[in-house]
């Protein structure tokens, strides 16, 4: 097994792991630190792909090495944006959790100002 | 060979371990402390992959400053009660969902077609005539410059988007802390020591971009981080966020990028493609406005919403 | 090499309008988020003639040419470069994205105009910079051939509509806007994984190239399957529905206007991109069914708890979970037809028509709902006796929506309705037939249950809170006329809505 295919498998189980710390954290600053893993890994199974991509001279395939640096800076901000909602929602409502169980918007009269 | 793969499975398994940890750790602050170790490793194995532009990028914005942004989140949220974890039927069936998914993952890896189709001879046949030595560059700036442009235009969004949240009657403020750190402490030591060598840093990693690893947003990122050191330190106030300066700071890079694509349409083959001979300059004047725009925007992005007013 | 894709790479003449209706709302949010304050309305104003012009020409030049435009961004062409496809469907999306977001923008300005002489405020500015970015990001949607293009046009209509939700800025948009924010990520990321599937078993991530070289394989279900579920998570079908109601109710009224009408069909547009043109050939009967399933139990669920809500922006959202369900239907009547030629069947031209319909009456509602709000100070349905007589057109409006949304003539939802009907009838697939019905029976529970209300007697503490002006009650009027104008197309396969299919399906076939 050749260092690629091991990074790769390595990049499987970090998906695997992100997606069930997101889909099972309750927290939302624990989704989002899953989510992150869930990124960092699909980013490292495509630098799999680059690599295995290596000819004419390079080390690996710059297209899919230069679409990995897109997905980081889009990944940032995203985790930007739910930090500072999360952080707002926690300043707001004095709760960082997204509990489901009210109802929401059916709890308080909503008026449309 | 064989010293090669040790170092690999052993990055591989700490990796993994930190993986686990941050998923089932209990308290948030040590799972995003371990996460940041765990950027800097993924760097680390991006190198080992030979894609060192994604190591510079990883290590800079995935571990650097999303590291910093999640912990300033679990300092302010300390202390909030955890809620209840999720049920077991819950976990077990996402469980197996997840392992369904890894295992699916894991199956594509370790089957690989027999005949791998890459672009990188065609990415280096097309390079000469643009000037640029870096393949990756010219992926970013001539094969898939619309990517980028969209992407500038999406960071742009994820600041109007943290903009948009603050308070109404603190809009036009001043983001970031309010810091009374002393001007005889450390960090205002740091703070002194640290930003001309980050900026010499950031331009040479912009100005190199072009011909070998770098560029704009590892450079815009290091700009960012020496930003944010000097303003945390106090030696400078952040800017308040309707000044005409700030706002023309984050617009510049995509501005100039779409004007130099729009000019395609008149001097060369339309949008986005760039006359003949005129490439590798053109590019240049890009990236170092992207550069100028990515640390302001990354910076503000990362300090976060107003929180307090000008002092008048 | 195929023979078939040398014509599809060929650049249109007229393809610079592509790149046109891309760059021209680019322009406009790095304008207005340098002027800033007043501006940014000025900057929206002054583009909704050249952006609806844009449309239209598009529309025209794929019309009367019967073919795709193409463009080659930067002269590249794919796999090393991208490209930019206006097809039937394409031409037609982008003129309702256009005429819809016009109409919003003219809305809005009630709401969200910026006062003179006054410092620049938060609404204002945010609101007008985000509907230029959810242009820029529908339009980019709709045109995009390539794969990862359409992943980052994806995360700029994530990210333009996010903080849509929450304007408004109290905890419950809050809470709805990161719930979505963290379902819409989960898409994007799934997607993502499956791009990277994709481009390692097949080297490219342009769609026309993809349609040559995908081969039902392990990979290609994987990648496939990812995607949808992506896809299907960010489009709120059932079961991944939760975050909709609050996020849609949430957000202010031309706000919930677009997410409903647009926002929640990009990622639609890219799962029909997905299976009929990427990867034609390779779903099997049965992921078919199961998507027409959930479309089911979509319909079925939405209209159920429509029915149970209290107040008129939840049971117009849980009405657009419902109104998703009727598009994919396309699935398995389209997908699974048994002639050979499923382009020209019925389906195709019902979901369609579906779509657009539900975007101008969804719209229409939101709108609607949005003035009896100003009106009322609230929303609660069951204090609304006495609004029909203060707001007559818009009640009028409410209903002429809810045709639509019922499939009753004359309305767009009406022909949309019969051709998916007659389509799961001639095809033997009549259980979604079933389906429809009952979803019509019970839209129309809660529509006239709203009308009802609305033009019962006043009740003694009924007031009015802020008049509205009749000028603001016509721009929602227009975009209901504009449902029912739908209802006059002819009962049968459009031809607009196949341009470009015919070219996919031979390069499919070996």
């Amino acid at each position: 097994m050749n260092a690629a295919t091991l990074f790769g498998i390595c990049g499987a189980a970090l998906a695997g792991l992100g997606l069930f710390g997101l889909i099972t954290n309750s927290e939302p600053l624990r989704k989002i630190l899953a989510f992150n893993l869930l990124g960092t890994g699909t980013f490292l199974i495509f630098g799999v792909v680059a690599r295995r991509g290596a000819a004419a001279g390079l080390g690996g395939d710059p297209v899919p090495q230069a679409l990995v640096i897109t997905g980081i800076v889009v990944a940032f901000s995203a985790t930007a944006m739910a930090v500072v909602l999360l952080l707002r929602l926690f300043e707001e409502s004095g709760k960082a959790t997204l509990d489901p169980n009210e109802a929401d918007g059916a709890s308080t009269a909503e008026d449309d100002s | 060979m064989s010293m090669a793969n040790a170092f690999d499975v052993a990055l591989v398994a700490l990796l993994l371990a930190i993986a686990v940890w941050v998923v089932v750790a209990r308290a948030a602050f040590s799972a995003i402390v371990v996460f940041i170790a765990y950027g800097l490793l993924v760097a680390i194995a991006w190198v080992r992959l030979f894609a060192v532009d994604v190591a510079l990028t990883e290590a800079a914005i995935g571990s650097g400053l999303t590291g910093m942004l999640l912990l300033g989140a679990a300092a302010r949220l300390r202390g909030t009660t955890a809620s209840g974890r999720c049920g077991l039927t819950l976990r077990i069936v996402a469980a197996m969902f997840c392992a369904m998914i890894s295992l699916g993952l894991g199956a594509v890896i370790l089957t690989p077609p027999d005949v791998v189709v890459t672009l990188a001879p065609a990415a280096m046949a097309n390079l000469p005539p643009s000037g640029l030595g870096n393949p990756v560059a010219g992926v970013l700036f001539v094969y898939r410059a619309f990517d980028t442009l969209l992407e500038k235009v999406v960071l742009l969004l994820a600041l109007l988007g943290v903009w948009s949240l603050t308070p109404d009657r603190l809009w036009g403020g001043v983001p970031g802390p309010q810091v009374d750190a002393g001007p005889d402490g450390m960090l205002a030591f740091l703070a002194q020591l640290l930003p001309p060598l980050g900026i010499v840093v950031a331009v040479y990693m912009t100005w190199t971009g072009a011909d070998h690893p770098g560029g704009a947003f590892q450079g815009g990122t290091v700009l960012a981080a020496m930003w944010i050191v000097v303003i945390i330190a106090g030696l400078q106030n952040a800017p308040s966020i309707d000044q005409r300066l700030v706002r023309f700071l984050v617009v510049v890079g995509p501005a100039i990028f779409l004007g130099i694509g729009l000019a395609g349409f008149a001097l060369a083959d339309g949008f986005l493609s760039y006359p003949a001979g005129y490439a590798k300059p053109l590019i240049i004047v890009v990236e170092v406005a992207l550069t100028l725009s990515i640390g302001v925007t990354l910076g503000l992005v990362a300090l976060g919403t107003p929180q307090r007013m000008r002092r008048q | 090499m195929m023979p078939g894709l040398a014509v599809l790479t060929d650049a249109s003449a007229d393809g610079f309008l592509l790149p046109l209706a891309i760059i021209l709302p680019v322009a406009g949010i790095l304008s207005a988020f340098v002027l800033g304050g007043r501006h940014a309305e000025r900057i929206v104003l002054l583009l909704l003639v050249p952006g609806l012009g844009v449309a239209a020409a598009v529309f025209v030049a794929v019309w009367r040419g019967g073919r795709s435009l193409v463009y080659l961004v930067g002269g590249w062409e794919p796999p090393l470069g991208i490209a930019l496809r206006a097809d039937g469907i394409s031409a037609a999306m982008m003129a309702t994205v256009a005429v819809v977001i016009c109409a919003t923008a003219l809305f809005a300005r009630g709401e969200f105009a910026q006062p003179h002489g006054r410092p620049e405020a938060r609404a204002p500015f945010v609101f007008w910079t985000l509907l230029l970015a959810i242009w820029t990001a529908l339009n980019t949607i709709v045109l995009g051939d390539d794969l990862f293009n359409l992943y980052v046009a994806l995360e700029l209509l994530t990210f333009a509509a996010v903080p849509l939700v929450s304007l408004k800025g109290n905890a419950a948009t809050l809470k709805a806007a990161l719930r979505y924010l963290l379902f819409a990520l989960f898409g994007s990321v799934l997607y993502l994984l499956g791009t990277v599937l994709i481009y390692s078993a097949y080297g490219t991530l342009d769609i026309v190239l993809l349609s040559g070289r995908v081969h039902p394989e392990p990979v290609a279900w994987i990648a496939a399957a990812l995607m949808t579920m992506g896809l299907l998570a960010k489009t709120a079908l059932f079961p991944l529905h939760l975050w909709l109601p609050p996020a849609h109710a949430g957000a202010p009224a031309p706000g919930s206007a677009v997410l409903s009408a647009l926002v929640v069909k990009g990622s639609f547009f890219l799962i029909v991109r997905l299976w009929f043109d990427a990867m034609p050939g390779l779903m099997d009967l049965a992921a078919a069914q199961m998507l027409g399933t959930l479309g089911s139990g979509a319909i079925l669920f939405g209209s159920i708890l429509a029915l149970r809500q209290q107040r008129l922006k939840l049971l117009i959202a849980y009405s657009t979970i419902a109104q998703i369900g009727y598009l994919f239907f396309i699935f398995p009547l389209a997908l699974g037809a048994a002639t050979s030629n499923p382009w020209s069947g019925f389906a195709w031209t019902g979901g369609w028509l579906q779509l657009f319909s539900h975007a101008f009456a969804k719209a229409a509602m939101f709108m609607a709902a949005g003035l009896i709000a100003e009106t009322l100070g609230h929303d609660r349905i069951a204090q609304f006796g006495g609004i029909g007589r203060v707001l007559p057109i818009t009640m009028f409006t409410f209903g002429l929506a809810g045709l639509s949304l019922m499939g009753v003539p004359p309305s767009g939802g009406f022909v949309a309705k019969v051709l998916l009907l007659r389509a799961s009838i001639m095809e033997g697939q009549w259980w979604w037939a079933a389906a429809m019905l009952v979803g019509g029976l019970l839209a129309g529970g809660y529509v006239f249950m709203v009308l009802g209300k609305a033009f019962s007697s006043a009740s003694a503490s009924f007031k009015i809170c802020a008049p509205v002006p009749r000028s603001r009650e016509v721009l929602p009027l227009a975009l209901a006329l504009c449902a029912v104008l739908l209802g006059f197309v002819p009962l049968q396969p459009s031809n607009l809505l196949q341009i470009g299919r015919t070219a996919a399906l031979t390069v499919a076939s070996p």
